[in-house]
C-alpha cells in the first residue's frame, strides 16, 4: 500500500501506483479524475467554479473547470501519460443547502458539473463514471492501479465506480 | 470609504475584526448559554486569511461530521454567517432543550426544526451586535441547515469567496472546550466590499 496523495480545495495533483489520490469532503465542488489506464498515471483536480473567464481573479488554475482540467492534463502528459488514452471519472457538485431564494448559489453544484462535462467533451476525454448532484458531501479516493474510484458519504454505504 | 486589501491588512485592522468577532460571538454565546441554562466558554476569536485548501481545517478537518447552519447576509453588509456544531453537540443541545433521551443517531423532524431555530436566534444575536457596532443594517436570510462533512459544508461559502479571491478571510470563534458538552464555531464571512464597509464605518 502506497501513500495517499491529498488534493485540497482548488488544488490539483497527480499520482502513480502504488499511491492513491484523494480529496476530502467535496460539497458543491467537483472532483475530476483524469487518467491514462494503460500507463496507470492519474491526476485529480478539485474545482470550485465553472468558468475562469467570468471572473477577474483567476490566477489559481485549479479553481476553475476550464483552466483546472487543462492544467491537470499538462501535468499528466509531463509525467508520461498519453493524451489519446486519457479517460475520466467525476464526482461531487452537490447542493449542500436547500436555498429557496432564486440565487446563483442555488445551482453552483450543477453548474460546476455541467462545466466539467462540457470541458471534457470538448477535449474528447470520455467520462467513464460519475456520481454527481444530490445533496450530500463526498470523499473520493482513486486508485490508479485498479482505476477504481471509491466514494464515501455520511450515512450511506460507500460505492466504487 | 476605506480601501482595504485583505492581503495587506495592518495589525489594527486585524484587531478590529477580531473585536467584532469577540462582541458578536460573545452575544451569541450568551444567548445560547441562557437558552440551555448551561455555562459555555468562548475562545479568543481568530481572524485568518486562509487558502481554500486549509479552510476545512479550521473546523476540525474536512471529514469531521458537523451540523452547519448558514445564513446569507443582506443589507449594507453582505456575505455569510455560519454556525457550526459537532454532531454530538447538536444532539446534546436538542436533548437539553426538548428533554429527549440521548443516544439516537439521527435527528427527528422536530429536532431539526429546533436546531434551525436555535441557529436563527444565535446568528441573530451575533448579527445584531455587528449591526449596532457598525451602525449599519444587517439583515439575514432564513437559516439553511445541512448535516454533513465539514469540508462539504464549507465549500458553499468558499465558492462565494472564490469568485473574487484566492484566499478567504474569515472571523472565526470557537465556543465550548474539549471535554465540555457543547462545542462549535461561529464563522462570519463578509464579502470583500463588506470588509471595506465594516472597517470604513469604524473610521479605519
Amino acid at each position: 500500500m502506497g501513500k495517499m496523495v491529498k488534493v485540497g480545495m482548488a488544488d490539483l495533483n497527480i499520482c502513480l501506483p502504488p499511491d492513491c489520490i484523494t480529496t476530502l469532503g467535496l460539497g458543491s465542488c467537483v472532483g475530476v479524475v483524469v487518467y491514462d489506464p494503460v500507463r496507470k498515471i492519474s491526476g485529480m483536480v478539485h474545482i470550485m467554479l465553472p468558468d475562469s473567464t467570468k471572473i477577474k481573479n483567476n490566477e489559481n488554475m485549479a479553481k476553475f473547470a476550464d483552466t483546472g482540467i487543462d492544467e491537470l492534463i499538462k501535468y499528466l502528459i509531463k509525467a508520461g501519460a498519453s493524451r489519446a488514452s486519457l479517460v475520466s471519472k467525476i464526482a461531487g457538485g452537490a447542493q449542500m443547502f436547500a436555498f429557496n431564494s432564486n440565487n446563483d448559489m442555488l445551482r453552483i453544484g450543477d453548474r460546476n458539473v455541467e462545466a466539467v462535462k462540457e470541458k471534457l467533451k470538448r477535449l474528447r476525454i470520455p467520462i467513464l463514471a460519475e456520481d454527481t448532484g444530490l445533496n450530500y458531501g463526498r470523499t473520493i479516493e482513486f486508485n490508479p492501479e485498479t482505476a477504481e474510484l471509491l466514494i464515501k458519504s455520511v450515512g450511506k454505504p460507500s460505492k466504487t465506480l | 470609504m476605506a480601501d482595504v486589501d485583505i492581503y495587506q491588512m495592518n495589525a489594527l485592522q486585524f484587531d478590529v475584526l477580531r473585536e467584532i468577532g469577540n462582541i458578536g460571538a460573545g452575544n451569541a454565546t450568551t444567548a445560547l448559554s441562557k437558552m440551555l441554562n448551561l455555562k459555555i466558554d468562548m475562545q479568543v476569536p481568530k481572524v485568518d486569511l486562509l487558502e481554500f485548501k486549509e479552510l476545512a481545517e479550521v473546523i476540525g478537518g474536512a471529514e469531521n461530521l458537523v451540523v452547519g447552519i448558514l445564513l446569507t447576509l443582506e443589507g449594507s453588509i453582505e456575505g455569510m454567517m455560519m454556525f457550526v456544531l459537532d454532531k454530538s453537540s447538536a444532539h446534546e443541545i436538542v436533548n437539553l432543550l426538548m428533554g429527549g433521551a440521548a443516544g439516537a443517531e439521527d435527528f427527528s423532524e422536530m429536532e431539526l426544526s429546533a436546531l434551525q431555530e436555535i441557529g436563527n436566534i444565535i446568528a441573530g444575536a451575533y448579527l445584531s451586535s455587528l449591526s449596532t457596532l457598525t451602525n449599519m443594517t444587517v439583515t439575514s436570510s432564513v437559516p439553511y441547515m445541512s448535516i454533513d462533512m465539514a469540508g462539504a459544508i464549507l465549500s458553499v461559502p468558499a465558492i462565494e469567496f472564490g469568485k473574487v479571491s484566492d484566499k478567504a478571510l474569515l472571523i472565526q470563534t470557537e465556543f465550548g472546550d474539549k471535554g465540555t458538552q457543547v462545542n462549535g464555531y461561529f464563522i462570519l464571512i463578509p464579502t470583500l466590499e463588506s470588509y471595506n464597509i465594516i472597517l470604513g464605518s469604524l473610521g479605519l
